[in-house]
């Protein structure tokens, strides 16, 4: 452990001094790590887990070698960041075929943005496996706000378990690694609150479904890591008081929603997904897969702070310091109690409301429907036909205390948790048009044999979506699956529909659909490429949720 | 054992067929599932088995299952599946294939059927054989996980056979042969490592029963197993 703590410090040295020097060297490895008392097989970059932070400076013509040490094809995308589609690293993306193992590819590109953003592999399920590191760029004008410390935030979630081995064991059974079931105990204290005909015709609703809403996450078993540390292991970021820290938060986790908070301070969130914002304060950020968050806290007491990201299916925490001397800690705070999915999160209406009498979906399950059953249409989840056979619309974009109450945080009454609504661009938007057309984008999946799709497809059958030059279109996402999905787009961002003027609709790579909701965004397709457009569920991505997004430029060199 | 390697034979052509290019594409899994129980019942020490393992991707799949009972350490019953799975809705999987009942008597079956889940979670095996004799059956599995805690699972589970026609070789009647219903209690030390006790009521029925009574048999058992439930 003392070695990578070592090679790390060496590492951040080498990378500051080689700060805006224009080229890099990344070197993908295989090592054995020790974290958190937790030994086991990791992919490394340059020796390190996360990879090295990255430092760039807006305007920077970039050339990074990646060098593929593993036996096993390997790449790395720059997430968030604009650049010539063959640089993106998606392999079967654009002529990309990958990075074959004991060769170097060589990216270049030109910096035309700043802010926090991270890198990781998009080959198999590598980015569980280690391959992910921060990406910080400074701006060519002096930053908006100000900071005398800036510390980059790497939240993520290790396990020993190969990507392989998680992905069989979800085929094999969905189920796999909840322990958080409803049991007979559940079953008695549901009764003495709701009664016994409530739990009951609960029960049965959801066994109606052939859905477990207790599913918050697929995957448990994670060790979860700030800056690579366990939370016994307590990543320490110093500060004198009365200064301004920011913060580049980034949730680089494979499969964990986060509830971030810094227990005392307030959150001056200035940027999302890299992209400035006008500051919004809050106690509170629920991050989403692949999000980042630029947050100034302004510590003044001469004490330690607790940097407190608790897993949304609160099976653990990330957990770090901020404190004047190394060595100080702050109490860590017990994490929630768990939410649970109720079957008007569902967009299912109150459970009296409900009929019970659900023909449709019980005929396809009959013995004798059999010959029927090969001409059903197999794109319609249950959640589709639920939608449809109650005529429930999906709503429009929901406002924070609008949320599902399963999709809640749970935090205490008078916690301010950021949503989206807040978000404001700093910049004013160059383009302010309204849509030309709306795209649905409907988010399924069948739980039970773990396959997740987009429009009722698995990418393999697919059909890309294409999108003119310059066009301007909605992008609608309709969730009807009982899980939030951090939809992520290559290449451009999207502009949320949030409510806010349309010149201040913020900038985002990441969409996060809350289970059973719907969310619309804005998107100039001025990037020509093949985009990838995927749920950064890197399980769900892996079993199908995933398009390209086709920015066609016809014939019409230099229309930028 | 000679019907053993014509079933094997046509479980693997089954393997290499249906595939498309663009499903070859897909990656695959497998996974094999084991449980193996041991009793006491009134003739004797009586161990049973069951398996099942399966190849394939999201669409289609090869499966094999097993089954079968030692009584005093003679094999009494065993068979074994060779199918090819298809799945062809969210909760179901169209199954066709062979069976090789290997004891008590040889017999070689087509197989056709239905794997998955109804409503309420009912694991539902529905399976119609027809064997190289001519003799039609069925049998319908059925099973339910409910969570006592988080890992000691209590798992109902039903079983039935039916035959068209009597088969005096298996001393089966026609109508409902034999009724099968256990409550299985697993303590899942892992999800792939599981000990359990199961209670086990098996009767013959009908005309089966009434075979059985006239051979001097006894045509129903209770019994509580005590078994190993592993997964790899």
């Amino acid at each position: 452990m003392k070695r990578l703590i070592l090679a790390i410090a060496c590492a951040s040295l080498a990378f500051s001094t080689a700060a805006y020097a224009g080229e890099y060297t990344l070197v993908i490895d295989k090592q054995t790590v020790d974290v958190g008392g937790r030994k086991g097989e990791s992919l490394t970059i340059n020796g390190q887990l996360p990879g090295p932070t990255l430092r760039f400076k807006e305007g920077e013509e970039v050339t990074i070698n990646v060098v593929n040490k593993l036996k096993v094809d390997t790449s790395l995308h720059w997430h968030g960041l604009l650049v010539p589609a063959a640089m993106d690293g998606v392999p079967m993306f654009n002529g990309f075929h990958g990075i074959r193992p004991g060769t170097t590819f060589t990216y270049q590109f030109k910096i035309r943005q700043s802010g926090t953003y991270w890198y990781h592999s998009h080959s198999g399920g590598q980015e569980q496996e280690g391959l992910y590191g921060s990406i910080v760029i400074e701006p060519a004008d002096k930053e908006p706000v100000p900071s005398d410390r800036d510390y980059v935030i790497v939240l993520s979630d290790f396990t020993t378990e190969t990507s392989d081995d998680i992905l069989a064991n979800l085929k094999s059974d969905s189920g796999y690694y909840n322990y958080a079931r409803r049991t007979a105990g559940d079953f008695f204290s549901d009764m003495s609150e709701k009664g016994l005909v409530a739990t009951i015709r609960d029960r049965l609703a959801w066994g109606e479904m052939r859905m477990d809403p207790t599913d918050l996450a697929d995957v448990t078993g994670y060790t979860f890591l700030v800056n690579g540390k366990s939370e016994s292991a307590n990543w320490t970021g110093l500060y004198k008081s009365g200064e301004r820290v920011r913060l580049r938060l980034i949730n680089a986790s494979a499969m964990t929603y986060f509830d971030f908070a810094i227990p005392g301070l307030k959150l001056i969130v200035v940027a999302a997904d890299g992209q400035n914002v006008q500051p919004v304060v809050v106690d509170e950020i629920r991050m989403a897969i692949g999000e980042t968050y630029d947050v100034i806290v302004m510590p003044k007491d001469d004490k330690a702070y607790t940097i407190f990201a608790q897993s949304l299916d609160r099976t653990g925490y990330a957990r770090g310091t901020l404190a004047p001397h190394e060595g100080m800690s702050a109490p860590v705070p017990p994490v929630r109690p768990r939410a649970r999915l109720t079957m008007s999160d569902m967009g299912m209406g109150s459970m009296e409301g409900m009929d019970h009498d659900m023909s449709g979906m019980s005929g396809m399950s009959g013995m004798s429907g059999m010959g029927g059953m090969s001409g059903m249409d197999h794109s319609k989840t249950s959640m589709a036909d639920m939608h449809a056979m109650h005529g429930a619309k999906p709503a429009a974009n929901t406002k924070a205390d609008a949320q599902p109450t399963g999709w809640a945080s749970g935090a205490p009454p008078g916690t301010k948790v950021l949503s989206y609504a807040d978000l404001r661009s700093l910049k004013k938007q160059k383009d302010t048009r309204p849509e030309e057309r709306e795209i649905m984008v409907r988010l399924g999946g069948t739980m039970e044999r773990y396959i997740w799709t987009l429009n009722g497809k698995k990418e393999a059958d697919a059909t890309p979506i294409e999108l003119k030059y310059g066009e301007r279109v909605k992008l609608t996402f309709i969730n009807d699956t009982m899980m939030a999905h951090p939809m992520h787009l290559h290449g451009m961002f999207v502009q949320l529909v949030n409510g806010q003027p349309a010149e201040r609709l913020p900038n985002k790579h990441m969409v996060s659909v809350p289970p059973g909701k719907s969310y619309s965004v804005m998107l100039t397709a001025d990037e020509a490429g093949e985009w990838a457009f995927h749920c950064h569920l890197l399980f769900h991505m892996q079993s199908g949720m995933m398009n390209k997004v086709v920015v066609a430029r016809l014939g019409a060199e230099g229309a930028k | 054992m000679k019907n053993l390697f014509s079933c094997l034979a046509v479980a693997s052509m089954a393997m290499t067929t249906p595939l498309s290019a663009n499903e070859m594409s897909e990656p695959n899994f497998h996974v094999v599932r084991l449980q193996v129980d041991g009793t006491e019942n009134n003739e004797g020490g009586l161990v049973t088995w069951e398996g099942e393992g399966w190849y394939g991707g999201d669409l289609d799949k090869i499966v094999l299952r097993t089954k079968g009972e030692m009584q005093n350490g003679h094999v009494e019953a065993s068979e074994l599946w060779g199918l090819w799975s298809r799945n062809v809705s969210d909760f179901w999987d169209l199954q066709a294939g062979v069976r090789q009942d290997i004891d008590p008597h040889p017999t070689t079956s087509l197989v056709i059927g239905v794997e998955g889940m109804l409503p309420q979670f009912i694991e539902t095996h529905a399976h119609g054989f027809v064997s190289t004799r001519g003799d039609v059956s069925a049998r319908l599995e059925q099973s339910i996980d409910l969570a006592i805690t988080q890992r000691l699972i209590l798992e109902p589970h039903t079983e039935l056979n039916v035959y068209a026609s009597d088969v005096p070789e298996l001393a089966i009647g026609s109508g409902i042969s034999s009724i099968e219903a256990g409550a299985q209690l697993r303590y899942e030390v892992t999800r792939k490592f599981a000990p359990y006790v199961d209670l086990v009521y098996e009767t013959a029925t009908g005309n089966t029963a009434r075979i059985k009574r006239n051979n001097g048999d006894d045509p129903s058992d209770l019994t509580l197993r005590i078994g190993l439930r592993i997964a790899f």
